[in-house]
């Protein structure tokens, strides 16, 4: 059955998470009418940036593909700047990869109901970044192929990993995040696939949903396993927010370089992380909303929340900037004093003027509603926080090294092609799975709708009808 | 590769059979025409070597190995591909497989020999060490000798006779040396040249006088590029005849150079810097002794007892044996205290080695030198005005004269016969020859003036006066004097033969060309500094049929079958119980008594000497630190090599000071446009601190057209610009901002140490306040005594430690390539060392302090520190780094990733990464020089200094096995064993009695960023400086 | 409405699961085995070699010394393949003109080596010393086993790392009196717990366990 919303849709403005008129009918249709549509009536849109996407991905094929033939050599990396844009890219695309089970799982135990419309949405993206982020460790390696050797396994050798190395616990640190963060998904699609199949027309997507639906009925009984699973699943997950980034800073705070060496790092990444990840979660929401014309339930109200997470981690982000420059003074120490000076003012000084630029000022204007509430500007922001964090990397991995502890061996870095056709590489690879899962997946998960529906009903619906109950719906 | 034509040897043989006598030969030429032998020998001499700059190869050999290392990523463990064992067939004695030989041997360089011993395995020479026994090096050598060895296997080298460009052989090119002479005969010589390089060898020197007694009208020419032609000219001036000067800095206090880089180039060079090393090792220890040894395992005998050993205790080879101490360092107990210092002064114009060991550097342009030599020299005289313009001469002259029969004045190569005339004036002035100069006949067999020798024979060669020349060597079409155009008139000449390695671009003008036999694989003899002869011997037959000077001559005299070994053999035969004294020359690598004994000449007053003018911007011409007169050109070693001064590498540039620089509008990497006497060349500038105003030195040696893969095409061709009137430059050098600009690649962009005390230095006199400087940060403020929770490891047994002393390293750079060669180091190119990739495992930081004009200059070898706590091995993530049970930082290739993150955490950056495969796999000659011993690394893994671990555990398997403690200094590291100065340390610190751990306990001793606790086991005796107070407040 | 799935799916999804797991158990298992097997390491594979050369032969029946051929086993770290010379001071008097043995014979006529096939052959990242093995009562048959009973020349054991390193970690449970290093026939004592002990302490064998000691 279709709805006039599912033409065009009215934003129901930043105080309403929902916009009004809603049924658990019209929002299965409206959600699930986004993936089930015939082909033909995909958006002209989704086409052309499925295509540039797809376009922009091969760079990282191509780079790849160049790298294991001829080596690390490829890149701009050198002595003594033995790490560039790999890890540079590894912090974040990990860090991006934030947002989702910090809205997912966080959010959950908060019970912020505003969480709903844009959890699969951002856990997805989750999954996704942390795909990317997954590559390089294996990719910056000079022999990838013994990449399986930071893996504890007993070998002909008698040897194991050397369990001091950060790089050892970013292996144990970010599989359990991408294994937990799958989990967390697919059971969250669970009776949203139940409900595809039950909805869709054609066969093979009946089956394909049903294979993955496993047998969901929407019994009682599956309803309480189902909340004991999630509930159990958000409190696992819960931790590996703080952990996740926390580990990956240590790659950087456990060395004795100055300007890594420093105990600030691990709340002042997992901040920068979340920031940049709710960054992106609105960079892509903005779009999406629009093709699918979803903004009746991706509301301002969602957006006008991101963008106050991203004004606070932001502030917390700006602090971690202020204690790096107290510490190296106050530290006393000539090396760190030196860093600082030539971070601000060496010859990498442009990027981080760019870095306080995008990170602290620019986000600033967040403060005002008219900027939280503006499509266009909101986007701006976003976006530019996204290049400030991947700045804020860049800072810190490339000007604390070239210029360490002995004058005689500084040097300068400069990336190659090969550097960047793997960053936009990596972008184009992970928009290509972005793209793809809004369509064929439900972006927005159904019965939670629902389910705020149902908490909302008295003045939601007009008709004064008790609200059907929010299991399986039809 | 194209097909190769079947040779049908028997129609061949068929037609020698039916060929007898002259015939015999005649047929042999024309089967070196038939095409199917052409084709065959182009095939079998065809070059097939890639290289690191040739891409096309590189990218032909990186598909074979991506490919197979992704098989290596697929199959996790890939099954090993079988592997042969070929056993001799008849085994020589001597010989233990899997164990190094070593022979004695001499290389000479502008015909100065250096006394050498050599490594093989299985017949194959690896590494070049210096000859303790030879007068010339004391065990040491310096980078030419270390890097020859590449030299020898480089696939560019000549492999076949050639006549026009066309493969031939052996026999033909004597048939044409035999009918050249014939011609020359019946005009009994004349029309008859050779051109040599310096000849001190007496074989070869008898040869061709026997060959000039024959043949009356022939002549022999002598050309060096870079010889000593002004020592001659200025030994005659002063003495009436070219004398051979030979100096003891040993027993100088002071020391006045003349623009003379002693230290690291010239006769001698390297015994001079080990006696003035000598002379700068100041010791005091401080109370607090090494720390006490852990008490050795019971039923295990103590103390030294190190074997002057057979070969097969791994490295103390039979000539070697124990290391010398230097004389402070005796073996009792600890050394006794040393507080004297000698004090240089040195006058240059651009920065040399020996200037930045000075404790007064003067900068003055070259030809205002003449002119200060002239001032010091009126100053020592009675009553004599103080110069007005030269404000130190009057203190230096005191204190020389302070010194009478302890100093000495050294005039440079570079400057003109007067300021040599006037150095020897001046040492006979103050009472030192025969204490600290000394005089003997010239080595040379033929001292001739070798600038007018060349400058005739082109004359002669213009006038046709030449049907026949045959050229020894030495490459003249490309280093001879601009002016004299040696290529036009060589081409009148209507029979060029011309012996040499290469292919090079007289070999491109010569219509015979023969290659030449390496020194490591031909006899010959050849003299020393101070005269001595050492025996040539080889260690390996020629690898591409290589011939030898004597046998080109003997030739020539009509002996065409004698060979070389023949030769220099009959040359000394009128020895008394000859094969005796054969036998202990080859095997000491010296002829017992052969030194010249010192004569007596007076020098006469020197002509009063009118200065040359001084106006405008003046051109030095210099040899090139790393590839000298440009015969080096093609050794990827030293074409690497970062040269002491600037830390540049495949490159040279025109040097200028920051003012002209300023004053020229250019700075370092412009193209600046150099006009000297109607020639032009553009070459990029580099700014030189410390370089004299209004002056430019260009290096000679670059800009090769047929050096061959590696040297072709580097760097800028200075010898266009130098003349037979200026062959060291002078005045009248127009130089303007060219346009464009270039890119050099260095391997050290900072010239300053940024305010942090990297290199500690004090005055003798501040020392003698507080020897323990070193401890000291500025307000005097002792640095804090680092705590760490963990208790100390204790090292059982042994603990290996090093010391550099700063006051005895001149930053020769000798330690690099002794390390390259030892450890089978890749060479990068210029590309990859431009974006800072270049692989050497012990780096000499160069540093310059004060103002620019003048800065002192400061040189800090900096291998792997072995920090005790070290940084890297936290780090890496399987375990690649690890700590041994003797305290070596241990990094193991075939476990690593490449992660990198060692090198990042690494505080020293003192390790280095195969970012691709550098190490050349495929290049089959270039297997031969690598030491079996040490892994080449592939690509992706990191590597870094072991201590050359390799000789650690050959000499402790030995000592095992003789059931002993390994004794102090039998273990010497690469870069160590080379070092001329011995300013590298290495061994056990638990073991008091070690020089490794005397030095350590010296007030001197410090380590690198002590502050960051890593504890490093390399640790540095501080700088010392003896300004003299009248100049330093003055 | 109509079902999708038969109701069998249930049962065949269970299934399934747990064949997933149980193969992927198995992939590793075969893996694991692979490495370990004959196949990878060659243990106790014999490989074509110019001439059928039998130790058993050589040492059982002629009761010829390892080091008769191995000269530079107790010098250096390569034992040594003796020459053609050592082969034909023997066999230009007994088997003179047997046929397997041509191309011995031929070998020493034309001067050409005889090429034979590396039974043990380690990576050559690995520097392996004989002599100093040798020199500290580790026996020939300890590592190479009983080759006197080999007619045909095969690896006994792996030569893989860990193999090594048991040896390394604890030498007293394989150390062996001097004198007893090139005895084939050797069998430690029932107290080679204490006798290894006596051994390392007399021969100041020190448990090598540092990587540079074989790698470099």
């Amino acid at each position: 059955m279709k709805t006039e919303l599912d033409e065009q849709a009215i934003d129901p403005g930043p105080d309403k998470i929902i916009a009004p008129g809603f049924t658990n009918a019209t929002v299965t249709d409206k959600i699930a009418g986004v993936v089930l549509k015939p082909i033909q009536t995909t958006p002209k849109q989704w086409w052309i940036s499925l295509f540039l996407a797809f376009c922009l991905m091969q760079g990282l094929m191509a780079g790849a593909f160049w790298l294991l033939y001829k080596g690390v050599g490829v890149w701009g990396i050198m002595i003594p700047v033995g790490w560039g844009f790999a890890i540079v890219n590894f912090v974040w695309w990990i860090g991006i990869g934030h947002a989702g089970t910090l809205i997912s799982a966080i959010l959950l135990l908060l019970k912020q109901d505003w969480r709903t419309s844009i959890n699969r949405f951002a856990e997805a993206m989750t999954l996704f970044a942390v795909a990317q982020a997954g590559m390089f460790p294996i990719l910056h390696m000079g022999r990838p192929w013994l990449g399986y050797w930071l893996v504890p396994y007993p070998s002909s050798m008698w040897l194991w990993p050397q369990p001091r190395s950060p790089l050892v616990w970013d292996v144990f640190a970010v599989t359990t995040y991408l294994t937990v963060s799958l989990i967390f998904w697919y059971i969250g699609l669970v009776p949203d696939l139940a409900t595809m199949r039950d909805r869709a027309k054609q066969t093979w997507q009946k089956v394909t949903f049903g294979m993955f639906a496993l047998g969901w009925r929407g019994s009682a009984r599956h309803w309480a396993r189902y909340q004991m699973a999630y509930l159990l699943l958000g409190g696992l997950a819960t931790p590996l927010v703080v952990s996740v980034h926390t580990v990956v800073s240590f790659d950087f705070a456990i060395s004795m370089i100055p300007g890594w060496h420093t105990t600030i790092f691990p709340p002042y990444f997992v901040a920068g992380a979340i920031y940049s990840g709710f960054a992106m979660v609105v960079t892509l929401a903005i779009p999406t909303r629009k093709w699918f014309h979803l903004e009746d339930l991706i509301t301002m109200r969602h957006l006008d929340c991101c963008a106050k997470l991203m004004l606070g981690t932001g502030l917390i982000v700006a602090y971690g900037y202020m204690m790096e420059a107290f510490m190296s003074w106050y530290s006393g120490n000539p090396y760190e004093l030196f860093m600082y000076k030539n971070r601000t003012t060496g010859p990498y000084a442009f990027s981080f003027v760019m870095l306080i630029v995008c990170n602290i000022l620019i986000p600033q204007s967040l403060w005002s509603a008219k900027v939280r509430q503006s499509i266009p500007r909101l986007l701006f922001v976003s976006i530019v926080i996204n290049i400030g964090m991947w700045l804020e990397r860049f800072v810190i991995v490339i000007t604390s090294l070239h210029r360490d502890f002995l004058p005689s061996s500084w040097g300068m870095y400069y990336p190659t092609m090969w550097d960047w056709a793997v960053i936009t590489g990596t972008i184009g690879f992970f928009l290509v799975l972005m793209i793809l899962f809004v369509r064929v997946l439900p972006s927005i998960s159904i019965f939670e709708v629902r389910e705020v529906l149902h908490h909302l009903a008295p003045h939601m619906l007009d008709d004064g009808k008790p609200s059907p109950s929010p299991a399986h719906g039809d | 590769m194209k097909e190769k034509p079947a040779l049908d040897l028997t129609k061949i043989r068929a037609r020698l059979d039916s060929a007898r006598g002259p015939l015999y030969w005649k047929s042999l030429e024309e089967l070196a025409e038939t095409e199917e032998f052409q084709a065959f020998a182009e095939d079998e001499f065809a070059d097939r070597t890639p290289d690191w700059n040739n891409p096309a190869n590189r990218r032909y050999f990186l598909k074979l190995m991506g490919a197979s290392l992704a098989l290596a990523g697929v199959t996790a463990c890939t099954k090993q591909p079988p592997e042969a064992i070929v056993p001799y067939v008849r085994q020589p004695e001597e010989f233990v497989p899997g164990m190094p030989l070593y022979y004695a041997t001499a290389m000479q360089m502008g015909g100065v020999a250096t006394g050498l011993l050599a490594t093989s395995y299985l017949g194959r020479p690896t590494k070049i060490e210096g000859n303790p026994d030879h007068p010339g090096s004391r065990g040491a050598c310096d980078y030419f000798h270390l890097a020859s060895v590449l030299t020898m296997y480089d696939p560019d080298r000549a492999q076949a006779v050639s006549n026009n460009g066309r493969i031939s052989s052996w026999v033909a090119a004597q048939v044409a040396l035999a009918s050249a002479r014939e011609a020359a005969a019946i005009k009994n010589g004349d029309g008859l040249r050779i051109l040599t390089e310096t000849v001190t060898s007496p074989t070869l020197a008898a040869q061709i006088k026997a060959l000039l007694k024959d043949l009356p009208g022939a002549k022999w020419h002598q050309y060096e590029p870079c010889g000593r032609h002004n020592a001659h000219l200025g030994s005659t001036l002063a003495f009436g005849r070219p004398v051979n000067t030979i100096y003891h800095f040993d027993q100088a206090d002071v020391i006045v150079s003349l623009d003379a880089d002693f230290l690291s180039c010239g006769p001698g060079n390297l015994i001079y810097a080990r006696q003035f090393a000598d002379k700068r090792r100041v010791m005091t220890n401080v109370t607090h002794s090494p720390q006490p040894k852990e008490n050795w395992q019971e039923g295990y005998q103590e103390g030294p007892s190190a074997p002057r050993a057979s070969q097969s205790a791994g490295y103390a080879s039979e000539a070697r044996g124990p290391v010398v101490l230097p004389p402070q360092v005796q073996a009792e107990g600890k050394s006794p205290d040393q507080t004297t210092l000698n004090r240089m002064y040195v006058v240059e114009p651009s920065p040399t080695p020996t200037g930045g060991m000075a404790d007064h550097r003067i900068v003055l342009r070259a030809a205002e030198i003449e002119e200060f030599a002239l001032a010091l020299n009126t100053a020592l005289g009675p009553g004599a005005p103080a110069s007005d313009k030269f404000k130190q001469v009057a203190a230096i002259a005191r204190d020389l004269q302070a010194h009478r029969g302890a100093s000495v004045v050294v005039a440079g190569a570079n400057q003109p016969p007067n300021v040599h005339a006037l150095a020897h004036a001046m040492n006979q002035l103050l009472g030192n020859v025969g204490k600290t100069v000394t005089y003997t006949d010239p080595i040379e067999a033929n001292p001739v003036d070798q600038r007018q020798s060349l400058a005739e024979l082109t004359a002669d060669m213009n006038a046709g006066k030449v049907d026949s020349i045959i050229i020894l060597g030495g490459n003249p079409v490309y280093a001879a004097p601009a002016d004299l155009n040696f290529a036009a008139a060589l081409k009148k000449v209507n029979f060029r033969a011309y012996l040499s390695l290469f292919l090079d671009e007289t070999a491109v003008l010569a219509n015979w060309h023969l290659p030449e036999a390496h020194y490591l694989e031909s006899w010959s003899d050849v003299r020393g500094y101070d005269g001595t002869v050492s025996i040539v011997q080889p260690l390996i037959a020629p690898l591409y049929g290589g011939k030898t000077a004597h046998e080109v001559i003997a030739t020539l005299a009509g002996q065409p079958d004698r060979t070389c070994h023949d030769l220099v053999q009959e040359n000394w035969q009128n020895q008394s119980n000859f094969d005796l004294f054969w036998q202990q020359s080859l095997h000491d690598g010296v002829l017992k008594n052969t030194a010249l004994p010192a004569i007596n000449v007076t020098a006469k007053a020197p002509a009063s000497g009118q200065s040359a003018t001084v106006q405008g911007l003046e051109i030095i011409f210099r040899p090139d630190p790393a590839i000298w007169d440009g015969s080096w050109a093609n050794n990827g070693w030293l074409q690497e090599l970062a040269k002491p001064q600037n830390k540049m590498t495949w490159d040279n540039a025109a040097w200028i000071s920051p003012t002209t620089a300023q004053k020229l509008n250019v700075s370092t990497e412009d193209m600046l446009e150099l006009k000297y006497q109607g020639r032009t060349l553009t070459v990029p500038v580099w700014v030189m601190p410390g370089h004299a105003n209004d002056s430019v030195t260009v290096h000679l040696g670059y800009g090769r057209t047929h050096a061959g893969h590696t040297g072709d095409g580097v760097g800028f061709n200075a010898y266009l610009l130098r003349t037979s009137t200026a062959p060291d430059g002078g005045f009248g050098l127009e130089a303007q901002k060219a346009g464009g600009h270039y890119h050099f690649a260095s391997t050290q962009h900072t010239q300053t140490m940024e305010g942090r005390d990297l290199v500690r230095v004090a005055t003798l006199d501040e020392y003698k306040k507080n020897p323990q400087f070193v401890d000291e940060r500025e307000e005097g403020k002792p640095i804090p005594q680092y705590m760490t929770l963990y208790p100390d490891y204790r090292y059982q047994g042994y603990k290996w430690g090093m010391t550099i002393d700063l006051n005895a390293c001149v930053g020769c750079s000798a330690c690099i390539v002794a390390c390259q060669a030892e450890n089978n180091i890749p060479v990068v190119g210029k590309i990859e060392v431009a974006r800072g990739r270049h692989m050497n495992w012990i780096r000499v930081d160069r540093y310059f302090k004060g103002n620019w004009d003048n800065p002192e200059l400061y040189y800090q070898p900096v291998p792997c520190m072995h920090c005790e706590n070290a940084p890297c091995e936290l780090v890496c993530p399987v375990a690649a780094t690890v700590h041994s049970g003797d305290g070596l930082n241990q990094m193991i290739y075939n476990r690593c990733v490449g992660t990198r993150y060692c090198s990042n955490n690494c505080p020293y950056k003192v390790r280095r990464f195969n970012f691709m495969l550098y190490s050349d796999w495929y290049t089959e000659s270039l297997k031969g020089v690598r030491n079996p011993n040490v892994t080449v690394r592939s690509r992706g893994v990191m590597e870094k200094c072991t201590y050359c671990i390799q000789r650690i555990s050959a000499v402790k398997i030995q000592s095992e096995k003789e059931n002993r403690r390994i004794a102090d200094g039998e273990i010497t590291p690469a870069c160590a064993q080379a070092c001329p100065t011995q300013a590298i340390a290495f061994g056990d610190i638990n073991d008091p009695k070690s020089r490794v751990a005397q030095l350590k306990a010296q007030a001197r001793n410090y380590s690198l960023l002590e502050e960051l606790n890593t504890r490093p086991r390399t640790t540095y005796l501080g700088r010392l400086r003896n300004p003299n107070p009248e100049i330093e407040k003055g | 409405m109509a079902q999708i799935f038969h109701r069998s799916t249930n049962t065949i999804s269970k299934v399934s699961l747990v064949c997933a797991v149980l193969g992927a158990g198995g992939l590793i298992a075969f893996a694991y085995a692979m490495d370990r097997g004959a196949y990878v390491t060659d243990v106790k594979v014999v490989k074509p070699q110019p001439v059928p050369f039998s130790h058993k032969h050589h040492v059982t029946d002629d009761g010829i010394d390892c080091r008769y051929c191995h000269t530079s086993v107790e010098t250096s770290s390569f034992a040594g393949i003796p020459a053609t010379e050592v082969c034909m001071s023997c066999h230009s008097q007994i088997w003179a003109n047997a046929e397997i043995l041509e191309p011995v014979r031929a070998s020493f006529r034309s001067g050409e080596s005889l090429e034979w096939t590396r039974v043990h052959d380690l990576p050559d990242f690995v520097y392996f010393n004989h002599s100093i093995h040798i020199n500290k009562g580790i026996g020939c048959a300890t590592c190479h086993g009983r080759v006197d009973q080999m007619p045909l020349t095969y690896k006994e054991n792996t030569l893989y790392m860990n193999w090594c390193v048991n040896c390394h970690r604890n030498p007293e449970k394989y150390v062996r009196p001097r004198d007893q290093v090139f005895s084939m026939t050797y069998e430690p004592p029932a107290n080679q717990e204490e006798l290894g002990k006596k051994l390392v302490e007399e021969y100041h064998i020190q448990s090598l366990t540092d990587c540079y000691t074989c790698h470099r």
